[in-house]
C-alpha cells in the first residue's frame, strides 16, 4: 500500500494503516481494529490459533470489516466446525452480520480435483490428444485442399461464379509486389554462390565449373525454394490475417447466411493467384540468380558473360530447370492451403489472430522445406 | 447514508475541440447511495464517468473524492484514491490473455503481502458474489457471453473492496432476466458492502429498481438531481419525455404491479 510505505500527511489521512488485533480473553477471543483485505494476511496466523469446542468471538471492537475479513472469519468458523466445535459471535453489528452472511452464502463449492497434480494417465492422455490433434490437423489440410480442387472444378463448369477481379488483385498482391524482394534475394544468392565456388574451385584450376555449380544449384534447388520461403513469409501471414480477421468479426458466418461460399470467394482466388505467380517469381529468381553469378564470375574469375552463357547452355541440361519448376505449383498450394486454413482457425479474439498468423508462417516454411526434401529423394530415386 | 459527499464536482468543463460537452457542471455523490446518471446520447455521461475515474482530466473545475482534490493531489494520493474505487466498463474490459480468476487477481497483486492462496480464494469469492459459477473462473473472456463478461468485470471492479464503484451501462445488452438479476446484485452489494455506486444507465427498470437518486445531464450540466418520484414531477420537456414516455410508463406500471 502506497500510503503506508510513504506516509505523506495527506496520504496518511486518506489511508490510515489498517491493523487487526486478535487477542485471547477470559471468555474466548477478541478481534479489534480493521479486518480488511490489507490487514487480513497479517492476521491469518493469529486467527489460525483460535480453537476450542465452544468459541466465543468478541467483535465489538471491530471498526471495519470487508469481504476479505469476512472470508477469513468464515474460514475460521469452518475450521473449528470441522474439529467439532462451534463459534458464537458477540457484539456483531447488523451490517457486519449481513456481510458475513452474504460472504458465507457466496463461497463457491470447489470441485475436489481442482488442484490435483497430473497423473501418469493424464499425461498419456495429453500425449494421445496431441498425436490425434496432429493427425486431425493434417486431415483438415487435406480437406481444405479437396475443397479447393472441388470448387476449382465447379468453376470450370460455372465460369460466371469465378471472381476474376479478386484473382487479379491477389496476383498483384502476391506476385507483382513480391518481385523486388525476390530479385534482390536471388541476385545476392547468385553472387554468394559464385564467390564461394570461385574460392574453392580455383584451388583445382577448375574455375569454369563455377558455372555448373551456380546453374545447377540455382535452377534445381535454390531459386524456387528460397522464393517459396519468401512467399511463405509474406503471403501465408497475409492470407491468415485477412481471413482470420474476417472470421473474428463473423464476416465469414455472414457470408454463409447470405449463401455465398467462403471457399469460392476467399480461398480459390488466393490459392489460384499463388499457383499462377509462384512459377513466375521462381523464373525471375532463376534469371537474377544466374545474372548475379555471372557478374561475380566475371569480376572474381574473369569469366566473361559470353563464356559463361556458352558454358551454361552446353553444360546444364534442361532437366534441372524442369525439376525446379515442377516443384513450384506444389509449393504454391502448400503455402495457400496452410495460410487459408490457419485463417479459419482464428477464434473470437485478437490474440488468437496473432497466434495463428505466426503459426501459419512457421508451418508454411516448414512444409515447403519438407516437401523440397521429399522431392529430392523422389528425383534421386527416379534418376533425374 | 450519511450526508457528506464522497465525490464533489464543481465547475467541471469538458470539451473536445470546439465542442463543449460539460460547462460549469456541479454534482455531489453521497456516501452509500446508488446514483443513476441519465441523459440523451452525446450529453457526456461516459465522459463524466471517465473524468471522475481519472481517465480524462477536465479542462476546468475541481474534483474532490474522499475529501481530497483528485486533480492536483500528488500521484501517490491519486493511486490511493484509485485503489478505493472500482470501474466496470461497458463490455467488461477484461484482459483477454488472462482467465477470469487471473483478471480478478490483477488488482489484488498490487497489494503487498497478500497471501497467494487467500488471493485466489478471494478471487473465487468475488466471482461467485458477482453471480458467476465457479468454473467461470478458469475461462478466458472470449469464452464468456456478454452478460457473463459484465459480471466478471464487476468482480474485478470489486476486487479491492472499493468504496465507490462506477458502472457504465451495466444492464445494456442483457436479457430482462439477466438485467434484473444484475439490478438485484447491485442492490445487495451496495447494502452489504456499503458501496457507493455511480451508474450510467439508460435502463428505466434499472433506475427504478436500484437508484436512490437520479442525476439528469442536459444542457451541458447536471440539470436535476432527485429521487425517481421527484423526477416524475419535473416538467422540463426532455426529462418529462424520458420519464413519461411509453417505455417509462411500462416500467412504472410493472413496478407498481409487482409492488
Amino acid at each position: 500500500m502506497t500510503a503506508r510505505s510513504e506516509p505523506t500527511p495527506k496520504a496518511a489521512h486518506l489511508q490510515p494503516p489498517e491493523v487487526a488485533h486478535v487477542a485471547a480473553t477470559e471468555g474466548g477471543w477478541r478481534i479489534e481494529g480493521v479486518l480488511s483485505l490489507r490487514s487480513v494476511s497479517a492476521a491469518l496466523p493469529a486467527l489460525a490459533r483460535i480453537e476450542g469446542a465452544d468459541v466465543t468471538l468478541d467483535l465489538s471492537g471491530l471498526k471495519r470489516l470487508d469481504t476479505a475479513g469476512a472470508y477469513a472469519l468464515y474460514q475460521t468458523e469452518v475450521r473449528i466446525a470441522q474439529a467439532g466445535g462451534h463459534v458464537r459471535y458477540q457484539g456483531l453489528g447488523p451490517d457486519h452480520a449481513a456481510l458475513m452472511e452474504r460472504v458465507a452464502a457466496a463461497v463457491p463449492t470447489k470441485p475436489d480435483d481442482a488442484h490435483a497434480a497430473k497423473s501418469l494417465t493424464d499425461r498419456l492422455e495429453d500425449l494421445g490428444r496431441m498425436v490425434a490433434g496432429a493427425g486431425a490437423f493434417v486431415a483438415q489440410l487435406c480437406a481444405m485442399l479437396g475443397m479447393f480442387i472441388a470448387r476449382l472444378v465447379r468453376m470450370i463448369r460455372h465460369p460466371y461464379e469465378f471472381r476474376m477481379t479478386a484473382l487479379v488483385h491477389h496476383a498483384d498482391e502476391v506476385g507483382l509486389r513480391a518481385v523486388p524482394i525476390v530479385m534482390l534475394m536471388s541476385f545476392l544468392i547468385g553472387v554468394v554462390l559464385a564467390f564461394q565456388g570461385a574460392v574453392q574451385l580455383r584451388q583445382f584450376g577448375a574455375e569454369i565449373f563455377v558455372v555448373d555449380l551456380i546453374a545447377i544449384s540455382i535452377l534445381r534447388e535454390l531459386g524456387i525454394l528460397l522464393t517459396a520461403i519468401i512467399v511463405a513469409g509474406r503471403t501465408a501471414s497475409s492470407f491468415t490475417a485477412a481471413i482470420g480477421s474476417m472470421k473474428m468479426r463473423e464476416e465469414i458466418d455472414a457470408m454463409r447466411t447470405l449463401a455465398i461460399d467462403p471457399v469460392t470467394v476467399l480461398f480459390v482466388p488466393r490459392i489460384l493467384a499463388l499457383l499462377i505467380t509462384l512459377p513466375i517469381l521462381g523464373m525471375v529468381a532463376n534469371l537474377l540468380g544466374l545474372f548475379g553469378g555471372m557478374m561475380m564470375a566475371w569480376i572474381e574469375l574473369g569469366i566473361s558473360p559470353g563464356v559463361f552463357l556458352a558454358r551454361l547452355l552446353e553444360g546444364t541440361s534442361l532437366d534441372h530447370v524442369l525439376v525446379g519448376f515442377s516443384k513450384a505449383p506444389v509449393f504454391a498450394i502448400i503455402i495457400g492451403v496452410i495460410g487459408c486454413h490457419a485463417g479459419m482457425q482464428v477464434g473470437g479474439n485478437a490474440e488468437s489472430l496473432g497466434r495463428q498468423t505466426s503459426a501459419s508462417v512457421v508451418r508454411a516454411i516448414f512444409a515447403v522445406i519438407l516437401a523440397n526434401a521429399l522431392f529430392s529423394v523422389f528425383f534421386a530415386l527416379m534418376g533425374i | 447514508m450519511s450526508e457528506d459527499p464522497i465525490i464533489r464536482l464543481r465547475g467541471i468543463r469538458n470539451q473536445f475541440g470546439a465542442q463543449v460537452v460539460h460547462d460549469n457542471l456541479d454534482l455531489d455523490v453521497m456516501r452509500g447511495e446508488v446514483l443513476g446518471v441519465v441523459g440523451g446520447s452525446g450529453t457526456g455521461k461516459s465522459v463524466l464517468l471517465r473524468c471522475i475515474a481519472g481517465l480524462r482530466p477536465p479542462q476546468a473545475g475541481r474534483i474532490e473524492i474522499f475529501g481530497q482534490d483528485a486533480l492536483t493531489c500528488p500521484e501517490d494520493t491519486r493511486r490511493a484514491i484509485d485503489q478505493r474505487m472500482g470501474v466496470m466498463f461497458q463490455d467488461g474490459a477484461l484482459f483477454s490473455s488472462l482467465t477470469v480468476r487471473e483478471n480478478v487477481e490483477v488488482p489484488m497483486r498490487t497489494l503487498k503481502g497478500l497471501d497467494a492462496r487467500l488471493r485466489r480464494d478471494l478471487a473465487d469469492l468475488k466471482i461467485s458474489m458477482s453471480g458467476l459459477p465457479y468454473i467461470a473462473g478458469d475461462k478466458y473472456p472470449s469464452e464468456l457471453s456478454g452478460g457473463m463478461r459484465k459480471r466478471a468485470g464487476l468482480a474485478r471492479a470489486l476486487a479491492l473492496d472499493p468504496e465507490i464503484v462506477f458502472l457504465d451501462e451495466p444492464t445494456a445488452g442483457l436479457d430482462p432476466i439477466g438485467a434484473s438479476a444484475f439490478d438485484e446484485l447491485i442492490n445487495a452489494l451496495s447494502k452489504t458492502l456499503g458501496l457507493t455506486v455511480f451508474m450510467v444507465t439508460h435502463d428505466l427498470d434499472s433506475l427504478h429498481a436500484t437508484c436512490d437518486r437520479i442525476a439528469v445531464l442536459a444542457e451541458k450540466r447536471v440539470m436535476y438531481t432527485g429521487t425517481m418520484a421527484e423526477m416524475l414531477d419535473i416538467d422540463h420537456p426532455w426529462v418529462h419525455e424520458y420519464f413519461h414516455g411509453p417505455r417509462a410508463r411500462a416500467a412504472t406500471e410493472t413496478l407498481e404491479r409487482t409492488a
